[in-house]
């Protein structure tokens, strides 16, 4: 499939970019910072174009459908969204080493999905469990959340590096209230998509199912990271709560991000699909 | 609303903890730690599964917790509903400490709050104060509400706000979690949950309830006409289809196919398709090889019914059909079993496994039988529910999403405009404040500043 010889090339496109703003932030060359913006935005167009040729060929095999429905699918397009909100995030606050906490996502979760010999990158019809209008709905919803908490749960690591270390690398880092703010800001747009997609998930369980909620390991671990991210929104209110503890609290919900999206596949439930081999 | 006046400590305290914040972190905390429990272990299994999993010991432990049903236990209930608690009292606190700018017609503004903002626009214009006024009131109040105007000394100050109500949205966030709760309990109350199996052909007009395990008759009956399932080339299951039809008293009022993914709804009754099986038919068509002549007789034999064989071979019964039947000690797969009894000696047990026709001829006796055709039927399992809560939960999940969005996306912001005269010139800066969202209150600015410079005498 020519999709999936793109979407490997992007992986690697994704590891250079990553690369370059790491090389930029710790050796302080803001050309290199430059130069892996282009290839970050390279690796978008990629990426975006691997997705696009993808479905196409689902179409040529007879059964076309969105490429959303199997872990390689949603890795890819997660990647896409992680790049995508972390270079929007660039535009803002024009400071490229969030990109050196960044890009490596993106490049991990394209690692993943493309190197992973678990992973089939086959191209499948549809399950009859998945044919839905609500599945575009849902992953969309879904992975565009994950994917700013993924930022998020970067820059609460730059946020926790500076208060550790302020004198080091991370004084080109924005300053840490500039930080605080911006995962305050990433975690609420998460949290608008989280709840989203767990409530296009709801409404589709219960046209498929017959049932909005069954405590299924994915439906509760979702909610488990909605809870945290919630509890981390009211901290901000509290004095106390604010600073470090809102880093800790968004390095912990994107645990949880992974454990929804990752861990589960261990446990039992209806989401089984989503698993290694299909 | 404010505490009780006459409360005594205890309720005084109980009020506060739940108008606090710090108890919301908690509960929420608290709500995603315990949760973590009910993925790790089973939920709803039997006990003997339990039992041999987590031994004895561990096992009446987690039972007294309530861990094999922990989301419905009372300890995890008390938790949503006090988060419930917390949710609406830290709303009214918040409203009540906030009710002279969220409930008054006419906001009050304080010119010196506006004075020293650091988000401003200031320009020149060549008309009079006086003459500005009239002009600017309509281009003020184009953008915003509840606009004032003030006199000054040297000129005038005009205040004016927008976006008031989005102060409202994280209270819509807060009643919809409470509207979520409400539908739950409104489903668990009002609704049920159960599944039946249905032959093709059969009509069955009574459902097994999840959970308790027992009966309940429904308003009409469902006849599964066809049940079919399909595949794609590569094994994977493409479709599995029902034909239902509802009746009432004997009458059909309704006919759907249903697939995964599209249900039957009649009268707030929801049939999903949710699995299906084969049973084997009552019926089969035997064949009979008569020994002596070398005729072949086909006869349609149902389970129970003696037939009479021809060339005075005997009668037989076909008794049933016997799942992993077992001959001299093996196993032959599934396999009718009938008794062949003859006009002379005594009746024999026969074993007619599906899968092997010839198996019979090892008998060596004066008939053999073998399986000709036997037909399995489909069973469509289906899901029947009623939830009359969803459409409270459906509402709820709206009013969360809006909610959120004005909450996150939008903000209060208030605007003054003060001119005042200097010489034959008129300065004129525009400064506002906003709860939130400074970028946007900057564009506010910037905007109205605009449409004031350009504005001309009407």
């Amino acid at each position: 499939m020519t999709s999936s010889l793109i979407l490997s090339t992007v992986t690697f496109i994704y590891g250079i970019a990553g690369f370059l703003y790491i090389f930029a932030w710790v050796f302080r060359k803001p050309a290199a910072g430059r130069l892996g913006t282009g290839v970050a935005l390279l690796g978008l167009a990629g990426n975006a174009a691997g997705f696009i040729l993808r479905w196409v060929e689902s179409y040529q095999l007879g059964f076309g459908r969105a490429p959303l429905s199997n872990l390689y699918e949603s890795l890819i397009f997660y990647a896409f969204c992680i790049t995508l909100v972390y270079l929007a995030v660039e535009r803002r606050t024009a400071n490229r080493t969030i990109g050196a906490f960044s890009m490596p996502l993106a490049f991990l979760a394209m690692a993943y999905a493309s190197l992973s010999p678990n992973i089939s990158d086959r191209i499948q019809p549809l399950i009859p469990a998945l044919k839905s209008n609500w599945l575009i709905a849902h992953v969309v919803t879904c992975f565009v959340g994950y994917a700013a908490f993924a930022v998020a749960f970067g820059v609460s690591l730059m946020y926790l590096f500076k208060r550790q270390e302020p004198a080091s690398a991370a004084g080109q880092m924005p300053p840490v209230e500039t930080l605080d703010e911006l995962t305050h800001q990433l975690v609420v747009f998460g949290f608008l998509f989280l709840s989203a997609g767990i409530i296009t998930g709801a409404v589709w369980a219960n046209s498929a199912w017959g049932r909005y909620w069954g405590w299924d390991p994915k439906e509760t671990w979702s909610l488990i990271t909605w809870f945290i991210y919630a509890a981390l929104l009211h901290a901000r209110l509290t004095r106390g709560w604010r600073g470090r503890r809102i880093a800790y609290l968004s390095v912990l919900g994107f645990s949880a991000v992974l454990f929804t999206y990752f861990g589960v596949n261990l446990l039992p439930g209806l989401h089984s699909y989503q698993s290694m081999g299909q | 609303m404010t505490p009780p006046p006459a409360s005594n400590g205890i309720t005084d305290a109980i009020w506060k903890l739940f108008a606090s914040i710090q108890l919301t972190i908690v509960l929420l905390l608290s709500l995603a730690a315990t949760s973590v429990i009910g993925t790790l272990i089973p939920q709803n299994a039997e006990p003997a599964a339990y039992i041999s999993a987590y031994g004895e010991t561990l096992f009446r432990f987690f039972w007294v917790l309530g861990l094999f049903d922990m989301y419905h236990s009372w300890w995890f209930q008390v938790l949503m509903v006090m988060l419930a608690a917390n949710v609406i009292i830290c709303s009214a606190e918040r409203i009540s400490a906030q009710r002279r700018i969220l409930l008054v017609r006419r906001p009050r503004f304080q010119a010196e709050r506006f004075r020293n903002l650091p988000e401003r626009e200031a320009f020149d214009d060549d008309r009079p104060p006086a003459a500005l006024q009239s002009i600017y009131a309509p281009v003020f109040a184009r953008t915003l509400r509840c606009v004032q105007v003030e006199q000054t000394e040297a000129g005038f100050l005009m205040f004016g706000e927008t976006g008031r109500f989005t102060r409202f949205g994280v209270y819509a966030v807060h009643v919809s979690v409470v509207l979520l709760l409400i539908g739950g309990l409104i489903g668990s109350l009002f609704g049920f949950d159960g599944f039946v199996n249905i032959r093709e052909g059969d009509t069955v007009e009574q459902i097994t309830l999840r959970g308790a395990g027992e009966r309940l008759r429904l308003p009409f009956a469902i006849r599964c006409n066809d049940f079919s399932v399909s595949f794609y080339e590569t094994g994977a299951p493409k479709e599995f289809r029902s034909s239902l039809s509802l009746l009432e008293n004997g009458r059909e009022v309704l006919q759907k196919d249903i697939i995964v993914n599209d249900p039957l709804r009649y009268r707030g009754i929801s049939i999903f398709q949710s699995s299906y099986g084969s049973v084997p038919s009552e019926e089969a068509v035997l064949s009979f090889t008569s020994q002596a002549t070398g005729m072949i007789y086909n006869r349609e034999v149902r389970i129970g019914a003696e037939i009479v064989l021809p060339e005075n071979l005997g009668t037989f019964v076909l008794r049933e059909l016997r799942p992993n039947a077992m001959f001299r000690g093996r196993s032959v797969g599934d396999a009718f079993v009938g008794v062949l009894a003859p006009p002379e000696g005594d009746p024999e047990e026969i074993i007619l496994p599906v899968r092997f026709p010839t198996f019979d001829r090892m008998r060596r006796g004066a008939v053999v039988i073998a399986v000709d055709e036997f037909k399995e039927r489909f069973y469509t399992g289906l899901q029947v529910n009623r939830d009359p809560g969803v459409w409270v939960v459906y509402t709820g999940f709206i009013l969360m999403l809006i909610g959120c969005y004005v909450t996150f996306f939008m903000s209060h912001q208030q605007l003054c405009v003060e001119a005042v005269s200097r010489s034959a010139k008129t300065r004129v800066s525009v400064s506002g404040t906003a709860n939130k969202n400074k970028p946007a209150l900057t564009r506010r600015i910037k905007q109205i500043s605009q449409a004031l410079k350009e504005s001309t005498s009407p």
